[in-house]
């Protein structure tokens, strides 16, 4: 009876999102704010990648709420999750091919996620996507081998500065220039990887913290104690 | 009719995947399952969110990238898509933390089985019986069966009037 019912349910959905679909402007939509944006955000901040000129110059703010949701989901699960016991049982080792594959990868994963943190401005990526890869770096080799541990104090460190600097950043345009997070500094020469402004400071400190938060984050869930049984 | 395009396909799938996600949320009742499906149903409306930006014959939205003067797509869904695709991963990694938890208290993720159990566990807390269904079996329903006259009668007489 429930799953009639759940299959109607979805048949409905289903029907709904269609119709609404079928009424979009598909492949020429009505870009109102989004134009502006293309026509503005170039000569403004300085950026070749509009995304991340948006994501930072022009919403900064809503990035910077961004953080602080991911920040508070993280707290919230490594406090759900809990200490571990020291005689907690762990998981053995992955063999040689993964533990040998983990400690080649790690160099790769960190060298791709520097790039894309630090080219946010000018290619496809940014802080949130280069952090991430940064988080994998870290989160591949204690997969590997269990009994590996990230030093949590040092990532809440890296974290805490990190966010620091993003807000510091702010302040200090809102000191220079009366509003709070904007760009500042000379925009340089479009496509140079110095260039737009503290875009790509605002960049960096966004990929170090969710690094570090996802890092953090992981190590927790993987951290965790087997149950008993 | 609508014209099979590229678009049009995309649009189906990305409709497809938020409706498949909502059904398993409902017909789930293993926890993990419902997390998988709420987590397919996100990437869903993230390619349907991202698809409206999409125009004929753009490129991506970073200068200098492709020919000059080609039309770019519409950056606004994609940051946006950005932005919730970040939230949802914060979101997902609290349900598994959560269900790491309930594994542990409870040894099982199955929703029935965890009703049974934490029910059970509610009222032996309380000192009283373990609810149970009104159309459970006669000796497991909540109340107690309802004795018939003739044994009411025996354990307890009823006094006559005037006696």
């Amino acid at each position: 009876m429930r799953n009639i019912a759940s299959l109607v349910f979805s048949a409905g959905l289903l029907f709904l999102l269609l119709v609404i679909g079928a009424e979009l402007a598909l492949g020429h939509p009505d870009m109102r704010v989004g134009a502006e944006y293309l026509r503005v955000a170039g000569p403004e901040l300085g950026a070749a990648n509009i995304v991340t000129a948006i994501l930072v110059g022009y919403r900064g703010f809503d990035t910077l709420g961004e953080l602080s949701i991911l920040f508070a989901a993280a707290t919230a699960a490594s406090l759900v999750l809990g200490h571990r016991r020291a005689d907690a049982r762990r998981d053995p080792p992955g063999g040689l091919v993964l533990t040998a594959g983990a400690d080649l990868l790690f160099p790769l994963l960190l060298v791709v996620g520097i790039f894309i943190v630090v080219h946010g401005h000018l290619t496809p990526g940014g802080g949130f996507q280069g952090g991430v890869i940064l988080a994998a770096a870290f989160f591949v080799a204690l997969l590997a081998n269990p009994a590996r541990t990230l030093n949590h104090a040092l990532l809440g460190w890296i974290e805490g500065l990190a966010g620091a600097a993003f807000i510091l950043i702010g302040l200090w345009a809102l000191v220079e220039d009366g509003h709070f997070l904007t760009p500042l500094l000379p925009l340089g020469t479009m496509g140079e990887l110095v260039s737009a402004g503290t875009l790509p400071l605002l960049s960096v400190a966004i990929g170090l913290k969710v690094g570090a938060e996802l890092a953090g984050l992981l190590a927790h869930l993987a951290d965790t104690e087997a149950p008993d049984r | 009719m609508i014209p099979l395009s590229l678009e049009t396909v995309s649009y189906a799938g990305a409709i497809g995947l938020v409706v498949i996600g909502g059904l398993g949320l409902v017909i789930c009742n293993h926890l993990f399952r419902m997390l998988l499906a709420l987590a397919m149903a996100e990437s869903g409306a993230n390619l349907l969110l991202v698809l409206t930006g999409f125009r004929d014959g753009a490129i991506a939205p970073i200068i200098g990238y492709g020919p000059a003067g080609a039309p770019l797509v519409d950056p606004l869904p994609q940051v946006l898509v950005l932005t919730a695709i970040v939230i949802g991963v914060g979101v997902q990694a609290l349900a598994v933390a959560v269900l790491v938890r309930v594994y542990r208290s409870y040894g099982t993720l199955d929703m029935r089985e965890l009703r049974r159990r934490m029910e059970g566990e509610i009222a032996a807390a309380a000192g009283i019986a373990a609810p149970g269904s009104a159309q459970a079996p006669l000796g497991q329903r909540p109340l107690p069966p309802v004795p018939d006259y003739e044994s009411v009668r025996r354990s307890a007489p009823v006094r006559e009037r005037g006696a």
